[in-house]
């Protein structure tokens, strides 16, 4: 996988997005000294980029969000410094976009700027235990929805099939054709295979195709 | 592969209710309920069902009066504030004796309040929820697995008593995500004679009504009601019971509050505390003789509300004097720590008050 200056998350609400973007800011953090988390979710009130605001503080990686994230205040909006992550070419931008078109829709503000730069990825995020991203059908009315609603395609897919806590070896194993069939059917490259910490140790000797990820912690 | 699917408890409730028969569904949107509404906008064009954004809260709940009153499964959903609007029709669905399903996910109040997660509408859920001598069934879900098994309990219960059946989560239970299985065994819904069909010229005209013009007999409709109300009492109590066998204390709570309590209460077993929980299920009906029969036998009472301390008062009534009961509660859309918990558990077995 190539590293390219913004890479932007986005699928179906609930596939992990949010838990991605900050693992994937957190290994670019690694390689280079200036890293910007941007929370564009306009849509979900709840488990927030936000949520990792110490852990990022404590790595150094600048967080962008609205300012009403995780408060009682239910307002869709988009803090003005949102356009760093355009305007601002020395740094290494990930960006959390919210689920679905509608969370999309949010992208498209900056999407001019990005097509202009073209040094982007648009990663489609599947987890093919959630109920409407189970088929095929599925999983191309959501990411053609959400191209539609911000004006990129998608570049390449990660599979982060899971059940939660109770995800299983074999549903991890069990997902990974059925991924592969979406990219080769969408005709963009297929990532990697996200596994959660507490099953890496069944994966370690694996290929490139799996990546261990940390989970935020949740109620 | 596991047959399960990730489910927010928003999407379970209205998975659960297409599964259950339910093909329309009218509301208006309101944190933290909405995704119910956005899952029924993507679901239900592609079954042949219904989904209409109302104008309004109110709206939104006359239009399901409507659908109920020709005899067909009929949901709204909402959060607090949009409860309250909605209040008048709940009345008149009462006193129509209409089935429906209503979801209040609720959130700190009073007021505009907020939209972290809250408890604080038991009263409004549980004593009525609006003017007149009614109730509804009120159903507490756990977990979004009960999310979904309590939305297709609560549609059959509907229909059995001609009443509404709220199902009371919070906004935790509504946003949080958890593996669900779908497979429910869908009982199917009774034959409704009063339902408002067309009369095909072949009987006389069902009337689907809440006024009365004479007292004589809106008293006698109050009435019968009640002797339903009396035989739910009777048989349709649903709670769980966690380690009472050997409690001396016992907790009271439902829901998000349940789930932290029974952390605490591990956490105190590991003491050595013998502590336990009743959590029920129903709220109304209210697992009453279970709460009597408990103050036989322990010493001390714990309820863990998201709220200023509203079932509560139903402990006491059921506990009657005989133990003390103790609260231990957030509002305002915070939800008490399992330490929290523990500290009050560990309160009540010192016989502090």
């Amino acid at each position: 996988m190539q590293e390219k200056r913004i890479t932007i998350f986005s699928g179906h609400y609930g596939s992990g997005k949010t838990n991605i973007a900050v693992n994937h800011a957190l290994a670019l953090r690694e390689k280079h000294s200036r890293v910007v988390i941007a929370d564009i979710d306009i849509v979900n009130p709840y488990f927030r980029t936000k949520d990792s605001e110490a852990l990022l503080a404590e790595r150094d990686i600048r967080l962008i969000c609205s300012a009403y994230a995780n408060s009682n205040v239910d307002i869709p909006a988009l803090p003005p410094e949102i356009y760093a992550v355009t305007d601002d070419k020395s740094l290494y931008a990930v960006l959390d976009v919210g689920g679905d078109e509608r969370g999309a829709l949010a992208l498209g503000r900056l999407v001019p700027a990005i097509r202009e730069e073209n040094d982007y990825e648009m990663v489609f995020v599947l987890n093919r235990f959630r109920p409407l991203t189970r088929d095929l059908d599925g999983v191309f009315t959501v990411m053609r929805e959400i191209e539609a609603a911000c004006g990129l395609r998608f570049t390449a897919l990660i599979n982060n099939s899971n059940l939660g806590a109770e995800t299983t070896e074999e549903d991890v194993r069990g997902s990974v054709a059925f991924a592969k069939e979406v990219a080769a059917a969408a005709n963009i490259p297929f990532w990697y295979t996200t596994v959660h910490e507490s099953l890496w140790h069944l994966f370690s000797q694996e290929s490139e195709d799996y990546r261990p990820i940390l989970l935020q912690k949740r109620m | 592969m596991s047959d399960k699917v990730l489910m927010k408890g928003n999407e379970a409730i209205a998975e659960a209710a297409i599964i259950a028969g339910c093909r329309h569904y009218f509301g208006y949107p309101i944190t933290p309920q909405t995704e119910i509404a956005a899952y029924m906008a993507k679901r239900m064009p592609k079954i042949g069902g219904t989904f209409l954004q109302a104008e309004s809260e109110i709206a939104a709940i006359n239009m399901v009066y409507g659908v109920s009153a020709t005899g067909k499964r009929v949901m709204t959903s909402s959060s607090s504030p949009g409860i309250s609007l909605k209040g008048e029709g709940l009345s008149y669905l009462a006193g129509a004796d209409l089935p429906a399903l209503v979801v209040n996910v609720q959130r700190g109040g009073p007021g505009l309040g907020g939209i972290q997660p809250s408890q604080s509408d038991y009263f409004q859920a549980t004593k009525g929820g609006a003017h007149g001598d009614f109730h509804m069934l009120v159903l507490a879900p756990a977990s979004v697995q009960e999310m979904a098994e309590l939305t297709v309990k609560g549609f059959a219960l509907a229909d059995k008593y001609r009443m509404t059946s709220m199902i009371l989560a919070d906004g935790t239970m509504g946003q949080m995500m958890e593996p669900v299985s779908l497979s429910f065994d869908i009982e199917e819904a009774p034959a409704k004679p009063w339902a408002v069909t067309g009369t095909k010229l072949e009987r006389p005209h069902n009337i689907v009504n809440s006024l009365f013009l004479k007292p004589e007999e809106l008293e006698r409709t109050n009435f019968e009601r009640y002797e339903r109300y009396k035989y739910i009492e009777e048989n349709e109590v649903m709670y769980e019971e966690y380690m009472m066998e050997d409690a001396e204390i016992c907790v009271a709570a439902f829901g998000i509050a349940a789930r932290v309590s029974k952390n605490a209460i591990n956490e105190a077993r590991a003491k050595g505390i013998k502590v336990g929980m009743i959590r029920p299920i129903t709220l109304w009906p209210f697992p009453t003789k279970q709460f009597a029969a408990a103050a036989e036998k322990v010493k001390a009472f714990v309820s863990v509300e998201l709220s200023m301390g509203q079932m509560i008062e139903d402990v006491r009534l059921a506990v009657n004097g005989k133990a003390p009961v103790t609260l231990c509660n957030r509002a305002g859309g915070m939800i008490p720590a399992p330490e929290q918990v523990l500290a009050a558990i560990e309160a009540a077995n010192k016989g502090g008050n």
